[in-house]
């Protein structure tokens, strides 16, 4: 499991390029951090108050004045820049930050998300997550391919939303799919899986074009 | 002669029972717990608050939620003294669902840009905010935190979700320095929502970590003006991990 949740974080990481303005989500998302090439510029936007994250604190570095926005305790690039809410989600809404990566627990076939509430469950809240999905160019969602076998990727997402027709790719441990507007599309398939293995654990009928590229994950 | 400078106690002295009070934070960083503490010892109840999340509980496991006490509104909630919250995130302090469930407490849930900017939109004298952020969700169809509907609202053929400014009573806010007139700044990523509510409540309330003679330093540092603030406390300490 840790080593599928790897290999999604690894090949979302290869979906940036030079000088991108990029908000990872909490959990998988974060993990991308970890696997961005180190040659090239690129800026993460800490939605609680900062653009330009750099690592976990330590002891050493700890200034308690900065967390990222899972109340993680960080330390900021020189090229950071710190601001309050308002300008925060402004830079959000604009659209100038380019691509938000999240987990999701639903996600239909026209690009509707649901990753924020289950009716009935504990109630946790929707943060910065609707802003985001709604503003950022890019919406890019990487999350196991099933949940223990249920389809997530459906016909109509079940559950509220969180944005509507907002997801722009999906990554899974099987697959690198496109939303478009005549549906989901594969543009990469993973070797260990068959498409009809693929197509099994998906609710709607993928489009597979003449020529799937393999999963790029090294 | 005009005098901006209070004791917490006194600056709380107003805070009345029912009332509804905005305070800055994020997780508790960048909260007013000087502030917090006096709520708590004055004893007010059936608050309204409006804050980004609900700080931190009493006890809460470290971890990645850093810190060992409450912070922030996690005491107001610790204390039983809030009957509701609006808030973007509820998830973190486990007080806020435990007192969801046991039917003490109702929340009202708000995008987190939309919170900014419909505090920001009381502040700044603007009848609302026109957003894309939440059509086609539950927010575009939950009555808001007064009950009221929203409305849709269709511009040369875009649509665009309304939201009213929200006011407070009181806004309690952390700044990391400020002079005697009430100008301040706040560090690093404790601003968040310390910026946006100063001049939201009928009464802006700083706490400040230090706090300087006017005069003393380069006006160019200060965030927010002075004039937005009704009240200086002083005393506020840096968190302490």
């Amino acid at each position: 499991m840790a080593d599928l949740k790897a290999r999604i974080a690894k090949r979302c990481a290869k979906e940036f390029e030079d000088g991108d303005f990029i908000n990872l989500g909490i959990g998988m998302p974060t993990m991308v951090a970890d696997y961005l090439p180190e040659d090239v510029i690129i800026t993460c936007h800490s939605e609680n108050g900062f653009a330009g994250i750099d690592i976990l604190a330590d002891e050493e570095t700890l200034d308690v004045d900065i967390i990222n926005s899972g109340g993680q305790y960080v330390t900021a690039l020189p090229r950071a820049k710190f601001f309050d809410t308002a300008e925060s989600f402004g830079l959000v809404r604009g659209g100038h930050v380019k691509a938000t990566v999240l987990g999701a627990m639903e996600v239909a076939e026209n690009g509707d998300l649901a990753n924020w509430i289950v009716p009935g469950k504990k109630v946790a809240g929707m943060g910065g997550a609707m802003d985001l999905c709604v503003g950022c160019p890019e919406v890019i969602i990487t999350m196991l391919h099933t949940q223990k076998g249920a389809h997530k990727i459906k016909k109509e997402c079940s559950l509220p939303l969180t944005a509507e027709r907002c997801v722009t790719k999906i990554i899974t441990e099987m697959a690198v799919m496109v939303v478009t507007p005549e549906g989901i599309m594969v543009s990469e398939l993973h070797p260990d899986y068959t498409r009809e293995e693929v197509q099994a654990a998906t609710g709607v009928e993928l489009i597979w074009p003449d020529e799937v590229k393999p999963y790029d994950e090294d | 002669m005009f005098n901006k400078i209070l004791t917490p106690d006194e600056a709380v002295a107003g805070v009345e029972d029912g009332m509804t009070i905005m305070v800055g934070g994020f997780l508790g960083t960048g909260s007013p717990e000087i502030l917090m503490d006096a709520l708590v010892r004055k004893g007010v109840k059936h608050l309204t608050v409006i804050g980004n999340d609900g700080g931190l509980a009493e006890g809460q496991p470290a971890g990645e939620f850093a810190g060992k006490t409450a912070r922030g509104i996690g005491k107001l909630l610790d204390a039983h003294m809030v009957d509701h919250v609006i808030m973007s995130h509820v998830g973190v302090n486990p007080r806020l669902n435990e007192q969801f469930a046991d039917g003490s407490l109702k929340y009202t849930l708000v995008p987190q840009g939309t919170l900014a900017e419909k505090i920001r939109a009381a502040a700044y004298g603007l009848g609302g905010v026109l957003t894309p952020v939440g059509l086609g969700t539950p927010m575009e169809h939950e009555l808001d935190e007064l009950g009221r509907e929203k409305k849709v609202v269709e511009i040369d053929g875009k649509k665009w979700l309304f939201e009213r400014p929200l006011f407070a009573d009181y806004s309690f806010i952390r700044a990391s320095v400020a002079d005697k007139f009430g100008n301040y700044m706040c560090s690093k990523a404790t601003r968040n929502f310390n910026i946006v509510m100063a001049g939201a409540a009928k009464h802006t309330v700083i706490a400040a970590e230090k706090l300087v003679e006017v005069g003393s330093v380069d006006p160019d540092i200060w965030q927010v003006a002075g004039v937005l603030v009704d009240t200086v406390v002083e005393g506020e300490k840096k968190w302490q991990i």
